[in-house]
C-alpha cells in the first residue's frame, strides 16, 4: 500500500460492465514524508466515504479489486483506508 | 520477499474492514547493502515488528491473504520476519 492525497475526481456514464455505482478519485502518490511522487492515478474509492482533500492510503493490481464489494470489478487502484495519522521515528 | 526497516506507522481509523485490528507499518525498502532505496511500502504488521528494526516485507497479495487467513484482504504488503543477519559474499551486513 501506498499512501496518497485525493486531488479529485471523476464521473464516468458510459462504463464497462461492473463499474455501476464506483466511485472514482483522483489520487496522488506521495513519499513516506508526504511529499508527492509519480504521476496521479484513477483510484475506485473502496471505503465509499474519501473525498477530495483527504490523505488516504491505496492498493494497486489485483488486490484492488479485492477492494472492492464485488471483487470481479476491472480497478488497478483502490483507497482501503483515511490517514489519521503517519508517525515516522 | 523484500528487505526493508521500519520506520513509522500509518493510524487509520476508517479503513476497510479486512484491516480491522492490524497494525500498518511504513517500511523503507533496503538494497543489499543495507542501504534505503528510497522506496517504501505501507504494510501490516503480522508480528509486532518495532520501529528501526529490519524486517522481511512480502509483496504479493495472494501470499499476504494467507498470512492474514482472509480471503477478503485487498493487501499485497505484510511484514513476515524480522531479521537476525544478512550475509552476502561472506560479509555480514548492519541490520
Amino acid at each position: 500500500m501506498q499512501l496518497g492525497d485525493v486531488i479529485g475526481t471523476v464521473v464516468a456514464t458510459m462504463k464497462t460492465e461492473g463499474l455501476e455505482g464506483v466511485r472514482f478519485l483522483i489520487v496522488q502518490p506521495l513519499d513516506r514524508s508526504g511529499q508527492p511522487a509519480g504521476d496521479p492515478v484513477v483510484a475506485a474509492d473502496a471505503l465509499f466515504t474519501a473525498g477530495v482533500g483527504e490523505r488516504v492510503y491505496f492498493v494497486a493490481s489485483r488486490e484492488a479489486a479485492v477492494a472492492m464489494p464485488n471483487q470481479f470489478v476491472p480497478v488497478d487502484h483502490a483507497i482501503v483506508g483515511i490517514v489519521d495519522q503517519v508517525e515516522i521515528q | 520477499m523484500k528487505l526493508g526497516r521500519i520506520s513509522g506507522t500509518v493510524v487509520s481509523t476508517i479503513n476497510h474492514p479486512s484491516l480491522d485490528g492490524w497494525q500498518l507499518r511504513v517500511v523503507d525498502l533496503l538494497d543489499v547493502s543495507g542501504a534505503s532505496t528510497g522506496g517504501y511500502l505501507i504494510a501490516v504488521d503480522s508480528i509486532g515488528a518495532s520501529t528501526g528494526q529490519t524486517v522481511l516485507v512480502l509483496d504479493e497479495g495472494s501470499s499476504a491473504r494467507q498470512v492474514m487467513a482472509d480471503v477478503d484482504a485487498p493487501v499485497r504488503a505484510v511484514v513476515v520476519g524480522i531479521v537476525d543477519e544478512v550475509t552476502i559474499d561472506g560479509t555480514s551486513l548492519e541490520v
